[in-house]
């Protein structure tokens, strides 16, 4: 037994037999370090201790808590009042019910010594990425977290996961420009501190004296970066159930609405993905192809939206989903054969992005997004990146954007990398397309 | 629990800080989401916890934990004592801290109605029933309700001795419906984009009479999906108070954080275009533009009564006929740009470290009604609710979607207009400030989900604005 397995079943025996039950702890370490202007300023950590209960009663009246409660008399109190407010719910008609015994998951992204990571372990790698900007003002943070999940209901299901992540994210500045780097997975140690400081470093240079390009209809080569909180939106604005079954969706299942070379799924089960390989309904989380070879194929599913569907959850319940739907959190957008220069070295005239910022939706529906480039855009003439431009803002639909012929080449660069959503969700290569729709300059 | 945060102050002097402070904080939230008459979600939560922050050198350490037992929350001191330590690896200069007065005391949101008190039935039967009556309108596919509140226990202790408890209550609401055409989605929202919220009880909920728009919205909801959409050109563009808000949230608000202007912000959230050595030259807008940063405000979402440094909640002059005069600040931040610290410091939860976030921070009224600025407008549009919003990170260059707009054409209100957006820079935008509506029309609105900081924090906060026009905007942008 363990803190967190003893958690869950010392919260299902207050339940007792008063209602069907599920609960879900979490119990870790989060810690940050932060650095701006080439200094550590902030540097933080957290001990993580949290119940998520849901209790259905008989006749189907559902309520959920959460709590950091510490101790018996006080989980005893939460679990008092969780049952009395279900009482006091309308019947949920439609309620799934919790989910029955399944197998366990051959899932551990675990990492020991990402788990045991001190402060001086983060500000090295700090260190690191600072020193490789050779005297260019530094900024950003380095992460680790190590959680350990149980989760148990009345119906007699019970799984437990663990994992560990760690993300250095960073840029490096001049007095007129800025240049950003990524690194990201399960270990601190595999992060590749100097490296990504030295990349941010560069960008950060050759930015130098950006000037204003007109906007317009472009040919892009975006990095791993764009094309992360490109799949983000995808998933939360498209691929998630409840929003396809509201009519909210672009989505149109087995329809041609990608370029053959896209490929998008979601898979805890990758030895390369990161978190837990069960959602918060304690379903198991499968492979679930989202688009294969540029059809669309599949959503991702709760238990209320699977029931609904007629069909089976995929394991993507997660906070919140009964309100926004399940999310696909492992995606992998399927990686291509060219290296990056190669991907610009087939531009005539076009424009290459480091990183978006500030993304938001128009139109959910058509996915039409708007939002601005950011520390890294240059312009690509002849094959060749040839200077550097100032942040150009885009309305683009990101749907449109991978449609059929809409793309014209994939790197083999995939890594994890940082999206308008956060890290650690998206591992996704360099992309080139035919066209994106810059809507404004630095000048507005 | 001051004697809990007393501890964990003590477990980090006798760890080496040179200052400390530590917060308790127990935070009860009630969250109740409805679609379409059908309840999506009840949830309650508690979360209680002591943050302890410690200064060495140049480098805040923070710990934060949920045991609240003496040895655990002693602990947790010595571990941020211990955190800020490491930071020296890479260092800086070391980092001031502005001397506050010394408090002891305690401060309430004024609260008639407690919002946790009121049925859970009361409140479900509200949302079904304007859900339902959105529903009953032809052509509404989704009408969704939401309410929420909370109540904050904080207490505050310093190595300097503050002894500062609060308690703070937070509520509102709101609800929208949309139609869905063959390509497109069209929603209206009420009282706006993510329900209005302020601090007090549920007499708040009350006063916005949910039940006496729900129809109106579901039927512009629907009538947009057949409405023009809007040409791109320039031309005057007057903002309804809320979109108003989030104007002055985003390209204000966030550009006067003075953590951001230093830099400590640059690698997420951004840096700002503003530059501390043109405090009280810098010309941010025209002559009409008055902003103030008022902690004060009752009943406004982002007033309390003193910060998480334990200091009073008071009002700043931001920007004075135009001019920029004022920031946001802490006591660390202010101390370095010589600058009387703001009371603009708070944190998310007990688990967060406290940093410079919005208070309310509003545009003084003008003179007149929205009527009156139509009324004197031979040319331009009127748009109403936020949809979307984006800006760059030195807040200069943003662009908005609204859910709706309307000509206007010799002083009248004419066509409903779909898809809306404006797009501009921020001094330009702000020095075409020409007409803002008075008194009457001026609102407390609050925005409850500002995202700041790593990890990510999320702030309430208030932004006061009536109805104002802008001349010469760029309208109509679309992809």
């Amino acid at each position: 037994m363990t803190r967190h397995t003893d958690l869950a079943e010392l919260v299902l025996d207050l339940v007792s037999d008063r209602a069907d039950a599920e609960v879900l702890v979490g119990v870790g370490t989060s810690s940050l370090t932060r650095f701006a202007n080439s200094f550590i300023h902030q540097n933080v950590s957290e001990d993580v201790s949290e119940v998520m209960l849901r209790v259905a009663t008989a006749d189907g009246r559902i309520a959920s808590s959460t709590s950091t409660v510490p101790n018996r008399d006080a989980l005893s109190r939460f679990v008092d009042d969780t049952l009395e407010v279900a009482g006091q719910q309308p019947i949920d008609k439609d309620w799934p019910g919790f989910g029955g015994p399944v197998t366990g998951q051959d899932v551990d992204h675990w990492d020991e010594a990402t788990a045991a990571a001190d402060p001086t372990d983060r500000a090295q790698v700090v260190k690191a990425f600072v020193d490789a900007g050779g005297g260019l003002l530094a900024a950003g943070y380095c992460e680790t977290v190590a959680r350990d999940h149980a989760y148990a209901n009345t119906e007699g299901r019970s799984v437990t996961a663990r994992y560990t992540t760690a993300v250095l994210d960073g840029i490096h500045q001049t007095d007129r420009s800025a240049g950003s780097g990524h690194t990201a997975g399960r270990s601190l140690a595999a992060l590749e501190a100097h490296e990504t400081g030295a990349a941010a470093a560069k960008r950060a240079r050759d930015s130098v004296d950006a000037f204003d390009a007109k906007p317009g209809e472009f040919e892009v080569v975006l990095s791993p970066e764009c094309l992360a909180t490109i799949a983000v939106f995808l998933d939360v604005y498209g691929f998630n159930a409840k929003v396809a079954q509201e009519g909210m969706s672009f989505v149109d299942v087995g329809t041609h609405q990608f370029d053959p070379s896209v490929n998008l799924w979601d898979d805890a089960t990758d030895p390369r993905a990161l978190h837990i390989g069960f959602d918060t309904e304690g379903t198991p989380k499968g492979r679930v192809d989202m688009v294969k070879a540029g059809i669309t194929a599949g959503l991702v599913h709760n238990r209320r939206t699977a029931a609904k569907a007629g069909s089976e959850s995929t394991g993507h319940a997660g906070p919140g989903s009964e309100v926004w739907g399940p999310f696909a959190m492992n995606l992998f957008v399927g990686g291509g054969e060219s290296d990056v220069d190669d991907l610009i070295g087939g531009v005539d005239r076009g424009i290459y992005v480091s990183t978006f910022n500030y993304c938001r939706v128009l139109d959910p529906k058509s996915l039409v997004v708007t939002g601005l480039t950011r520390n890294g855009t240059f312009m690509i003439e002849n094959g060749r990146i040839t200077h550097p431009v100032s942040n150009m803002r885009f309305t683009q639909s990101f749907v449109g954007a991978l449609g059929p012929e809409k793309v014209l080449g994939i790197g083999n660069d995939a890594r994890f990398a940082d999206s308008e959503f956060g890290p650690l969700i998206v591992h996704a290569p360099s992309m080139r397309l035919a066209s994106w729709n810059f809507t404004g300059g630095a000048a507005g | 629990m001051f004697e809990e945060a007393s501890l964990a102050v003590q477990g980090a002097l006798d760890a080496g800080a040179t200052y400390a402070d530590a917060r308790v904080v127990v935070t009860r939230s009630e969250t109740i989401n409805v679609q379409n008459e059908n309840l999506e979600n009840y949830d309650r939560s508690e979360h209680a916890g002591v943050g302890v922050r410690a200064l060495i050198g140049s480098s805040w350490g923070f710990a934060a934990t949920a045991d609240l037992a003496p040895a655990s929350v002693r602990a947790a001191g010595e571990r941020a004592s211990a955190i800020a330590k490491a930071s020296a690896l890479v260092p800086g200069p070391r980092m001031e801290f502005a001397d506050v007065p010394v408090h002891q005391t305690s401060w309430s949101t004024p609260v008639v109605e407690d919002p946790f008190t009121v049925a859970t039935s009361e409140k479900v039967d509200l949302l079904v029933g304007v859900t339902a009556t959105m529903r009953g309108v032809e052509g509404v596919a989704i009408a969704t309700g939401t309410l929420a509140f909370w109540d904050t226990n904080k207490w505050f202790v310093s190595s300097q001795g503050h002894r500062i408890h609060q308690h703070l209550v937070e509520s509102g609401g709101g609800y929208d419906a949309t139609a869905i055409g063959e390509s497109e989605t069209q929603r209206r929202s009420y009282p706006q984009s993510f329900g209005q919220y302020e601090t007090g009880g549920y007499e708040i909920v009350r006063s916005w009479n949910f039940a006496d728009h729900a129809a109106r919205i579901a039927e512009e909801a629907v009538a947009l999906l057949s409405a023009p959409e809007m040409d791109e050109r320039e031309t005057n563009l007057i903002l309804e108070g809320s979109q108003l808000a989030l104007q002055i949230h985003e390209s204000v608000g966030h550009a006067i954080e003075l953590d951001r202007i230093l830099g400590w912000e640059a690698a997420f959230a951004g840096t700002s275009h503003l530059e501390l050595a043109r405090l009280n030259e810098h010309r941010y807008g025209s002559d009409l533009m008055n902003i103030t940063a008022d902690a004060t405000l009752p009943g406004a979402l982002g007033t309390f009564g003193y910060d998480d440094e334990g200091t009073p909640a008071q009002r700043v002059d931001i920007v004075r006929d135009g001019l920029w005069v004022g920031v946001l600040s802490g006591r660390d931040s202010a101390a370095i740009a010589g600058l009387p610290p703001g009371g603009m410091v708070r944190g998310d939860g007990y688990n967060r470290l406290p940093m410079v976030r919005m208070t309310n921070v509003g545009l003084l009224p003008g003179t007149g009604t929205l009527r009156d600025i139509v009324a004197d407008t031979d040319d331009g549009v009127y748009m109403a609710t936020n949809r979307s919003w984006s800006i760059d990170d030195k807040r200069l260059n943003f662009q908005f979607g609204c859910e709706i707009a309307w000509e206007i054409k010799d002083g009248e209100f004419g066509r409903m207009l779909k898809n809306p957006t404006y797009t501009g820079i921020t001094p330009q935008f702000w020095g075409s400030l020409d007409r803002l509506a008075g008194e009457r029309e001026w609102i407390h609105w609050g925005t409850p989900n500002c995202g700041k900081g790593q990890p990510m924090q999320v702030a309430h906060t208030g932004h006061s604005a009536s109805p104002a026009r802008f001349a010469n905007v760029r309208v109509g942008v679309r992809g």
